[in-house]
């Protein structure tokens, strides 16, 4: 392309510490493209587009817009120069409306007070432009990470933005929510805006992208036209290829004892008469539109939250309604959706977060076992490759893919039996996964069971030895791993559905 | 895992950033030193043995009273009841020693036991009862300091020989001096090695995740009033035995200077951030200070000025951390 870019970075470098994180890349971006940036977990993708958001300066090297060298020294800067962007890590604040999230830095005043009609019909329209339906009065904080994601996408969108950039905005996004959103990004781009697109699902690359600039260590190590076949990205990205991306066996041994028994499960407004059984070895896999009420029975089966009647019983056991302790004494592990809101303690380091479900099953005399815990953090650390310079960082300054490995990390080390997983792989790359899924296989071999909720639907039906499918908090039905089709899924997802609630 | 360290570059030290880093990591030990080196050229009385044994002694009823608002607002809370805890507890100690006969090391057991309740009360309204510490340690602040008027009807009450025992010299170190070393040893190796010191620092990063992990938050929750009004009692100890007397209106105020002391050393008020090193550091600067500006001559209400200033500038030195941290 001849054509002037809106915005490049011109051979940049980022260290932090001792540590280089990006090293000499140009990136350009063009009115109209969509430029994706490629790589495993760790690979510097967000640390770039944290240089063109103004939140990192870079170390050496130049940013320029419209040809002309700028300084972001923040992230005002580079709003006043039309560079919008969605970072990986939700930025929403959980006790404001989802209208006063949307208009963030730009609520509409009428003589100095908050025009609140103003302030609603302008969010409104944002949250139509990708089709998310809900009430713009609602607290954030009440919505699940999909609606929030989307929350952040219309935040992006309501800005006239030049430049777009999206750091993994489908990471927790189900099909539907991504076509909208690529409806979207079809429409800016004929608009002639420039786009950044981060993403670890390679089918989305073809789909809207038009180049691929592939990241390792830090480096760039190709540029690729987006049609490139997606075994080549995998090659260029992990530097092999990858055989079978759901090394899913047979599936259970039949007469598998039983492990996990939900009986008549209630939750108003969430889910009601909820009933399975999970039998040793087994993955059972839950499907479902956003909102079908997924995360809430994971989370009332977990002990996260209470609920109104039935009862979870594991091995026998029942367990206490909203009591965690009980449930991890009982072997269940459970993966939130959330890792920044419910994962992980941020500032805390990557070793304490591995250890705090054992902190006390592991402790002599009330004293923490911190030989033995630092030995298995680092253990599981290296099983699930964490990318990291030092156990003891802040799990913070972990890249988005490798902070996750780190929550599903804890219940390795707990040796849980019974995993819960909500989006257990939401952020981490191709590689990383099939190490996850190679976990998920270890532990079922082991007699262990699981039940995994995911928004990718390809990760369901390719893990799962059954799966159930949820619409409106209930069951819609059941399907063989044999039967479990998309079109079968989708059918059961949406039959006569109701308008979606808020 | 270490690919990235192995392939960096030798990066040459940016010296101006590290020396920025080093000042905003330890920015209350700087400003200590500062602090003393500036007292010791302005006035000849600040380096003598007899002040410094006066700066121990005052420091360690300020230390050892952060040092359990330190467990609170490392777990994300606040303790504003701590003076009047300190308070309460003298006097209960006083009283069954005095009125009701006990022997005076068993009053001493009293008064620690009556900063042990509170602080289980405390805990249990924020825990349980989900009121907000702010609010709950409010709460508390009055009805103990109520209840210290109640049994004293408003007049001092006499110490056991136990608890004056703490107010004297051993050769000629303070026993206060000797106390404050000891607890701050014990509550580091609390903070540091125990299960419960480690969920502190989870409970306050991240409640939603501490809880979701299986910890015991509530529990823990529990747990951390109670140190806090353990040591307040300790400190309620230490200065009535300086006094030998229970004096109604000990320590009020107080609550402040130990969050002021825990903030100027590096904790969070956000909670899941702070040290027991920061909040022995933290009490210094502000005795140090109080202690200066007495030598120099400055009244006590430019004083209240100047600690109001200094611990604005902590916490800028805070902010300017995160910066660099995260930046
Ligand atoms: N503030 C920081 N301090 C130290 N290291 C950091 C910091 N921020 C990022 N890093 C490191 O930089 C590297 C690149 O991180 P980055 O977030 O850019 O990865 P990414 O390509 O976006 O990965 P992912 O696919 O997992 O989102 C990681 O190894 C990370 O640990
Ligand atoms: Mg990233």
């Amino acid at each position: 392309m001849t054509q002037q870019p809106l915005l490049t970075l011109e051979r940049v470098s980022k260290s932090f510490g001792p540590v280089t994180v990006v090293s000499d890349v140009t990136v350009h971006v063009h009115a109209g493209a969509v430029q994706v940036l490629l790589g495993e977990n760790g690979a510097g993708k967000s640390t770039l587009i944290k240089m063109m958001a103004g939140v990192h300066q870079p170390d050496g090297g130049r940013v320029l817009v419209d040809g002309r060298p700028v300084q972001l020294p923040n992230v005002h800067a580079a709003e006043q120069l039309g560079i919008a962007t969605i970072h990986q890590e939700l930025n929403l604040v959980g006790s404001l409306s989802v209208a006063e999230n949307v208009m963030m830095g730009r609520i509409p005043t009428r003589f100095g007070l908050v025009d609140r009609r103003e302030l609603r019909a302008r969010a409104r329209a944002a949250l139509d432009l990708i089709g998310l339906d809900v009430d713009v009065d609602a607290r954030v904080g009440d919505l699940g990470i999909a609606r929030q994601q989307l929350v952040e996408i219309a935040k992006a969108l309501s800005v006239d933005a030049r430049i777009l950039v999206l750091d993994e905005p489908t990471a927790a996004l189900t099909r539907r929510e991504t076509e909208n959103l690529f409806r979207v990004v079809a429409q800016l781009r004929a608009r002639g805006v420039g786009m950044v697109f981060i993403s670890h699902h390679l089918d989305e690359i073809a789909e809207i992208g038009d180049t691929v600039l592939v990241l390792r260590d830090g480096h760039a190590v190709a540029e690729v036209p987006a049609s490139t076949p997606e075994d080549e990205l995998v090659r260029l990205m992990v530097g092999r290829s990858i055989d079978e991306q759901y090394p899913r066996g047979t599936g259970p041994v039949a007469e598998g004892t039983e492990v996990l028994a939900v009986d008549g499960l209630s939750s108003a407004g969430s889910f009601s008469d909820i009933s399975f059984r999970v039998r040793q070895g087994e993955v059972l896999g839950i499907a479902g539109l956003v909102g079908a009420g997924r995360t809430e029975l994971l989370r009332a089966i977990a002990g996260a939250d209470r609920y109104d009647a039935g009862t979870v019983t594991v091995r026998g056991r029942r367990l206490r309604p909203g009591d965690v302790g009980a449930a991890v004494a009982a072997g269940v592990g459970h993966v939130p959706e959330d890792r920044k809101a419910q994962g992980l303690v941020l500032d805390a380091s990557v070793n304490d977060n591995l250890g705090y479900a054992t902190l006390a099953s592991t402790a002599r005399m009330g004293l923490v076992d911190f030989a033995g815990q630092r030995r298995r953090a680092e253990q599981v650390a290296g099983t699930l490759r964490i990318r990291m310079h030092d156990i003891d960082q802040p799990v913070r300054s972990l890249s988005g893919g490798n902070q996750q490995k780190a929550v599903f990390g804890r219940w390795v080390i707990a040796g849980s039996t019974v995993l819960l997983l909500d989006e257990p792989t939401r952020g981490v790359d191709v590689g990383a996964k099939v190490e996850i899924y190679e976990l998920i296989n270890a532990i079922t071999a082991g007699g262990g069971a699981i039940v995994m909720v995911s928004s990718e639907l390809p990760e369901v039906l390719g893990m799962s030895d059954r799966v159930l499918v949820m619409r409106d908090g209930r069951i819609a039905g059941e399907l063989s791993a044999a039967e479990a089709t998309q079109d079968a899924v989708m059918t059961l997802a949406t039959r006569d559905v109701a308008p979606a609630q808020p | 895992m270490t690919s990235t360290l192995e392939q960096a570059p030798p990066t040459t030290p940016d010296r101006r950033t590290r020396v920025a880093r080093f000042l905003a990591d330890n920015g209350a030990l700087v400003g200590l030193v500062v602090l003393c080196v500036a007292l010791f050229i302005a006035t000849p009385d600040f380096l003598t043995g007899r002040n410094l044994l006066n700066i121990g002694i005052q420091v360690s009823t300020v230390a050892v009273l952060a040092f359990g608002v330190t467990f609170v607002i490392v777990a994300g809370g606040i303790d504003l009841s701590v003076g009047s805890v300190a308070a309460l507890s003298s006097m209960v100690s006083g009283w069954f020693f005095a009125s009701a006969g006990l022997p005076g090391w068993l009053a001493l057991l009293a008064g620690l036991l009556t900063g042990l309740l509170t602080g289980v009360v405390n805990g249990l309204a924020s825990a349980y009862g989900r009121l907000p510490s702010f609010i709950a340690t409010l709460a508390m602040l009055s009805v103990a300091r109520g209840l210290t008027l109640v049994i004293s009807d408003g007049r001092p009450i006499p110490t056991s020989p136990q608890v004056s025992f703490l107010g004297s010299d051993v050769g000629p170190v303070p026993v206060p001096v000797i106390v404050l070393v000891l607890a701050a040893l014990v509550a580091s190796f609390v903070l540091n090695r125990t299960v419960v010191g480690r969920s502190m620092y989870a409970v306050g990063g991240n409640p939603e995740a501490a809880r979701l992990s299986g910890l015991p938050v509530q529990r823990i929750l529990v747990t951390v009033f109670a140190l806090s009004g353990l040591f307040a009692a300790l400190a309620g100890l230490l200065l009535a035995g300086r006094l030998d007397s229970a004096q109604p209106q000990a320590a009020v105020g107080y609550e402040l200077d130990a969050i002021a002391a825990v903030v100027i050393g590096g904790a969070s008020l956000a909670g899941g951030v702070g040290r027991i090193s920061g909040t022995v550091i933290g009490a210094l600067v502000l005795v140090v200070i109080r202690n200066g500006l007495n030598l120099l001559n400055v009244t006590s209400f430019w004083q209240q000025v100047v600690i109001g200033l200094v611990i604005a500038i902590a916490v800028g030195f805070d902010v300017l951390r995160r910066r660099t941290r995260t930046g």
